[in-house]
């Protein structure tokens, strides 16, 4: 993508790797948006629901440091806890993809034959869905409870991750260690997890980032249309999608959440295209 | 050799079918597992049982799933849509309207945008690692990072709060003269120009460099080919496969940007239409949407695979 530009601050080696200056700092955003999640209730410093401002779309205060909502409530503390709702479901669903797609991969690039076949054309079809269509419909179906909300965010983006984690798998399965592996007498469960894992796991890794953030987006995208999270809780997404009338007033109840997910997503994609080669690179 | 090419295009075709028939058995299966009976839902608290039994059976809820499904399926083809549950229209009269709208929003859009992200992903990719590329590879990560919305509220607050020039959010439908049209989609325009711009150029200038770094490339370069020769008259026809097939799918983001944008646009289309039948969960109109826009991805991506088919040279 970007070529690694000469990184003229490289920091010493962490675990043998050296990182750029823009890695360290979208690393330390990513750390950031973190610490904010977890400790949400110790930072606001308003209640989430209390109705502070007698105004509504207040303009940015001392007191008041991202102004007000729609319903006089203060900005900052809704975002500060948004952040919980945007990080956690997004985690949750990479984490639910990610795992679901490689161990899929794995298995259809170690069995091989029908199963194989089978699986990657209905990955294949599923992938031609385009996402936010996809999630449109899983929506109308399921409902957008949070657990249906990350279950539909996961189904999404598991055919993704299992046809890269399958490309990867069946070059690897190729190799000499592996025939070794197969004439020893090992089992599948085996070859998977012991010879084909190890060496696929940071390109792996890499593409887990790169879903975090279509998964962000994807959330935030349906929060917006006011399909995903439902109130009285409140992701970014959600929180543009209630202040949108703000958006003529030029309030900062509409720009700061989006601020907000850009600054996560970016973060995610420059650390990605900054980290060592040796991690990003596909041949393991 | 044209046999060849012929029976690879037939293949792609057969693969194209039996993709739209999976994924509109996807669609049907994912709104039949609605918790809630569809009959109770619309005839309200006090219906009674008998009444429910009715509806259900006048609307053949009562069949099993994989025949309702058929008759879905062949209402599909034959261009019987069904009917609405919401406002009780037949689907094709709510559709045909809004279908010309979002055509017109995409076809404008790609229109500008084709042409403006090729000419920037090419040469971004002819130029590479120049301050030049550096600034439009910064440029379209920025935009491909952000959610859409983002970049249509940008585009409200500067074009419309900060600079007055055009309308915000409401979109009007009296159209008076020529101006008031192009008043109307242009904000919508430019935001879907920016969204669907970025993909482009950022799959472009990856499949010309890619070309650029074939050996047969080094080799033109090597016997004292000009720069413009090399990129025009060896890069470029080779690059043409994939660039068609970065297009297709790039423009396939349309659909993901033209959801949020008739959203906060307002705009009548078949998108926000879509989102508003997911709002009052009216089955028939979202599987109908949602089968419309896999069709029109699927059309994209397969004439792409023949494009990339019949370029290339050596089935030539």
């Amino acid at each position: 993508m970007t070529q690694s530009a000469p990184s003229t601050s490289a920091a010493p080696g962490i675990f043998g790797y050296t990182f750029s200056f823009v890695g360290i700092l979208a690393f330390a955003v990513i750390l950031f948006w973190a610490v904010v999640a977890l400790f949400a209730p110790q930072i606001a410093p308003y209640p989430i629901g209390k109705i502070v401002d007698m105004d509504y779309f207040g303009p940015m205060s001392s007191k008041l440091w991202l102004g007000s909502d729609y319903l006089g409530r203060d900005m900052l503390s809704r975002i500060i806890f948004g952040a919980r709702y945007t990080l956690g479901i997004a985690l949750a669903g990479v984490l639910i993809a990610s795992s679901s797609g490689v161990i899929l991969g794995m298995a259809a690039a170690v069995v091989g034959g029908w199963f194989d076949t089978a699986l990657s054309r209905f990955m294949d079809a599923m992938i031609s869905i385009p996402s936010k269509l996809f999630g449109l419909v899983v929506v109308a179906a399921v409902g957008s409870s949070l657990p249906a909300l990350i279950l539909t965010l996961a189904f999404i983006y598991t055919p993704g991750s299992y046809r890269f984690a399958r490309a990867l798998a069946v070059n690897v399965n190729t190799m000499d260690f592996i025939t070794v592996a197969r004439i020893r007498g090992e089992n599948t469960l085996y070859l998977a997890i012991s010879e084909i894992l190890p060496n696929i796991i940071r390109p792996v890794l890499a593409d887990f980032g790169i879903r975090f953030v279509f998964i962000v987006l994807l959330l935030s995208g349906l929060s917006f249309l006011g399909l995903g999270v439902q109130p009285p809780l409140a992701d970014w997404g959600a929180l543009v999608h209630e202040n949108i009338q703000g958006l003529s007033f030029g309030s900062a109840a509409v720009i700061a959440p989006s601020i907000a997910i850009a600054s996560l997503t970016i973060s995610v994609n420059l650390l990605i295209d900054n980290l060592p080669r040796k991690i990003r690179d596909r041949s393991a | 050799m044209n046999s060849e090419i012929a029976s690879m295009i037939g293949k792609r075709l057969v693969i194209a079918v039996i993709t739209l028939i999976i994924v509109s058995f996807a669609v049907f299966f994912a709104t039949s597992m609605l918790p809630g009976d569809t009959a109770t839902i619309l005839l309200g608290q006090a219906a009674t049982p008998d009444a429910v039994a009715g509806l259900r059976h006048a609307m053949h809820l009562d069949e099993p799933a994989v025949l309702r499904f058929l008759r879905w399926i062949a209402g599909l083809v034959t261009g019987d849509l069904g009917t609405s549950y919401a406002n009780n229209m037949p689907i094709s009269k709510l559709i045909s309207a809004r279908f010309v709208n979002t055509m017109k929003l995409a076809g404008i859009t790609a229109l500008i945008s084709i042409p403006f992200a090729l000419t920037l992903g090419i040469t971004s990719a002819v130029l590479r690692g120049t301050l030049y590329d550096r600034v439009v590879t910064v440029l379209t990560i920025g935009v491909i990072s952000v959610p859409e919305f983002m970049v249509a509220s940008t585009a409200v607050l500067i074009f419309a709060v900060y600079l007055k020039w055009l309308p915000a959010i409401s979109f009007v439908n009296e159209v008076h003269s020529l101006y008031d049209l192009l008043r109307m989609y242009a904000m919508p325009v430019v935001t879907l120009t920016f969204v669907v711009s970025a993909q482009i150029i950022r799959m472009t200038r990856a499949a010309v460099i890619e070309t650029l770094s074939t050996p047969y490339v080094e080799m033109a370069l090597l016997k004292g080919a000009s720069r413009s020769r090399i990129v025009l008259r060896h890069a470029l026809p080779n690059a043409l496969g994939p660039i068609v097939n970065a297009l297709a799918l790039s423009l396939s983001y349309l659909i993901g940007g033209v959801i949020i944008i008739e959203t906060i646009f307002n705009y009548p289309g078949i998108a926000k239409l879509m989102v508003d039948a997911v709002a009052t969960r009216d089955l028939p109109l979202i599987q109908t949407c949602a089968v419309i826009f896999c069709a029109g991805y699927l059309i994209l991506i397969t004439i792409a695979d023949i494009i990339a088919i019949i370029s290339n040279p050596r089935l030539r």
